[in-house]
């Protein structure tokens, strides 16, 4: 088994006939995704890129059972998207939207924390990511899919053109993913690299694990932490961002080292001392990823 | 987004948080009308630029006559302010905030910061005000006091009683200085800041509790709601490369490097950045063109990484997702066949239309070098750079 996705769950898209909702739900369609349904409020009825179109989450969801969710709506209303798919019985959701206010993200998180017991909770991963690939079954997200090779190694990045480079080195090399899970460059995010590692330790189809994670935020020492005590599986790690000078934000909103821990080769110390194998620069992910699975 | 601690001040002062009076002024004049205006015979005046640090560094003085405000404005008005938070360039001050003196009995800490860790609003306070917090964390990390706050119902007043208890005030100073904590609370739940740090934060002789210095920062991505924030955004106090960068949309930060960098992601900006250092070179910037750049969002990203005097060579680095590797190199020929390039041109295009890509920077016949890897594009760029600038 793959986590979070397969070729077989119905997946809803909330902003399916806008601009980007509409390009890369096609993409997503073309790649062998279940696509059930399309939410946009006021289009209810209507039909889009084959798929009908309902007013809201819990219409689409009481018609189609759709169980994951991906959402293309803007910034300004995006918080709002997630909670809804939470209400409306949507089980997995991926928020690829870039620029949600933090205050926003932290209701969001409360929201899901206090309407469901843990096994009943929305998984939400992102905002500000790729989405998810479970390769050659499913992809929620705006991946290039031909870079995933399917294969038992789960990946983890909260940047996105860096999982893709990792993506395709290990395919160079013959490696390939159960599934790639984008967690996203925001300091307030859906899950944090532990709670996808405990997914992973979980699935048997997973052999090992990389983790790509950068400064700023204290994500990577709990992964560290987490690896250490709890996981059986071996893991590898990438950190970007030992040039990047403190307190100055690269890029993503979340990248920034404020205080101590928060830097790269702090990070890369704690992961390291857990026993997890760093590769030394970007390049060497898919090697690093060869040499812990010793191919 | 920074914002000054006169227009911190403000803000707290709009929720009702006490401030010492003050006026800001923008020269040697003004500066001496506001001191008149406050009355008295002391003054603090603080030169106004986004870093903390400033007393160190000079940039806050107590004054005792016009004659001293106007030497201290003449010394750095229109000069830059360098601090050990600005970097060597420092950065520019154009205002100065004169206050009247207050006469301080203790001095303590108190901030408001988004915490990663628990993800909500967490409230700090010290005993330890006017000392650099993370210094206090790791020397006496029992002077510390937190409290987090649940976002469903906000902060409730007795915890900013509990937190108040824990600073050793006298009785009669503990009502207003729990309403203060509040008033503060209140100023950052409704501007989307992510930091609000008033240290320090003063008792005076007459049990009154004063925000002696205020530093707030917000959320970039809200300031769409917050227009009266915005406002109060500054250019003069950003990197003039930035400035250009962000009037183009594209997220652009200054180093002190020769290789200059064009690549879209901030993760993988980074990683390259690293990579860079990595093959034996320094980087110039990080830039992300993010996803879906026209080829003329390239050229104009190129234009921007070679407006810095220092690049000797360039490293275009693309993996395209959403992004097409065939505007990314028709961006480049564009640009091209408009300018010379006179510092070696490095090139690597993976991902969505790479072929497509890689035919266009061929078929055009100019100076381009290609790459096929991100290990190969570093070694490549550090390479070129050194055999033109024989370093």
């Amino acid at each position: 088994m793959s986590i979070f996705i397969n070729e077989k769950t119905p997946v809803l898209v909330q902003g399916l006939t806008g601009r980007m909702g509409s390009f890369h739900a096609q993409e997503m369609i073309d790649y062998g995704t279940n696509v059930v349904a399309g939410v946009t409020p006021g289009k209810g009825g209507t039909t889009h890129l084959g798929r009908p179109v309902f007013n809201t989450v819990k219409d689409a969801v009481e018609a189609t059972g759709a169980e994951a969710s991906i959402i293309f709506v803007p910034p300004a209303y995006a918080a709002d998207g997630i909670m809804e798919a939470a209400e409306g019985g949507i089980k997995y959701c991926v928020s690829i939207t870039d620029g949600i206010p933090t205050h926003d993200m932290i209701r969001v998180k409360r929201y899901l924390f206090a309407r469901a017991k843990p096994e009943d909770r929305m998984i939400l991963t992102g905002p500000n990511c790729a989405g998810t690939i479970s390769p050659g079954k499913a992809m929620l997200g705006i991946m290039p899919g031909h870079i995933y090779k399917q294969g038992n190694v789960g990946l983890i990045g909260r940047s996105g053109t860096l999982g893709y480079e990792a993506a395709s080195q290990m395919k160079e090399l013959g490696i390939g993913i159960s599934t790639g899970v984008g967690i996203g460059g925001d300091p307030i995010n859906g899950s944090s690299f532990v709670e996808i590692l405990k997914h992973f330790e979980q699935d048997d189809e997973t052999e090992a694990v990389l983790i790509i994670g950068e400064i700023g935020g204290p994500q990577e020492a709990e992964a560290a932490e987490y690896f250490q005590k709890h996981m059986t599986k071996p893991m590898a790690a990438y950190i970007a961002g030992l040039t990047a000078p403190p307190g100055r934000l690269m890029g993503h909103a979340g990248a920034i080292v404020n205080s101590s821990g928060e830097s790269a080769a702090e990070k890369v110390e704690m992961l390291e001392d857990a026993g997890v194998m760093v590769s030394p620069t970007p390049s060497d992910m898919g090697a690093t990823m060869a040499k812990l699975l010793k191919v | 987004m920074n914002i000054h601690e006169y227009q911190a001040k403000k803000i707290l002062a709009q929720y009702g948080v006490a401030v010492p009076r003050g006026g800001v002024a923008h020269s040697a004049t003004g500066a001496i009308y506001q001191a008149n205006e406050l009355g008295g015979d002391k003054w603090i005046v603080k030169a106004q630029v986004h870093s903390g640090a400033r007393g160190k560094a000079g940039g806050v003085k107590l004054c005792e006559s016009p004659k001293e405000i106007s030497q201290f404005c003449d010394q750095f008005l229109g000069n830059n302010l360098v601090t050990n938070q600005t970097g060597p360039e420092g950065k520019m001050v154009s205002s100065i905030y004169v206050e009247e003196a207050t006469d301080i009995i203790k001095e303590l800490y108190f901030s408001i910061v988004l915490d990663r860790a628990t993800q909500k609003v967490t409230l700090v306070v010290s005993t330890e005000g006017g000392m650099d917090i993370e210094q206090v964390a790791e020397e006496m990390p029992e002077k510390i006091n937190k409290i987090r706050i649940d976002p469903s119902v906000g902060m409730q007043p007795f915890q900013a009683r509990q937190l108040v208890f824990t600073l050793g005030l006298p009785n009669e100073a503990i009502g207003s200085a729990s309403r203060a904590v509040m008033k503060c609370y209140r100023a950052f739940r409704d501007t989307d800041a992510n930091l609000l740090e008033i240290n320090p934060l003063v008792l005076t002789s007459g049990n009154k509790v004063l925000a002696l210095d205020a530093k707030m920062s917000f959320d970039a991505n809200a300031l769409y709601r917050r227009p009266e924030i915005f406002e109060f955004h500054d250019k003069t106090q950003q990197d003039i490369r930035e400035i250009n960068a962000a009037e183009h949309d594209l997220n652009y930060i200054g180093l002190e490097g020769n290789i200059g960098c064009l690549i879209n992601g901030a993760g993988l900006a980074m990683a390259t950045m690293d990579m860079i250092q990595h093959a034996g070179g320094e980087p110039a910037n990080f830039l992300d063109i993010g996803g879906g750049a026209s080829a003329q969002r390239v050229a104009t990203s190129i234009e921007l990484v070679l407006s810095d005097e220092n690049v000797e060579a360039i490293l275009v680095n693309i993996f395209a997702g959403i992004n097409r590797c065939d505007w990314v190199a028709q961006g480049i020929v564009d640009l091209l066949n408009k300018r010379d390039i006179d510092v070696p041109l490095v090139v690597r295009l993976s991902g969505t239309n790479v072929e497509k890509g890689q035919k266009i920077l061929r078929d055009s016949g100019k100076k381009v070098i290609t790459a096929e890897t991100l290990s190969d594009a570093a070694h490549t760029v550090v390479a070129e750079w050194k055999k033109s600038t024989g370093k």
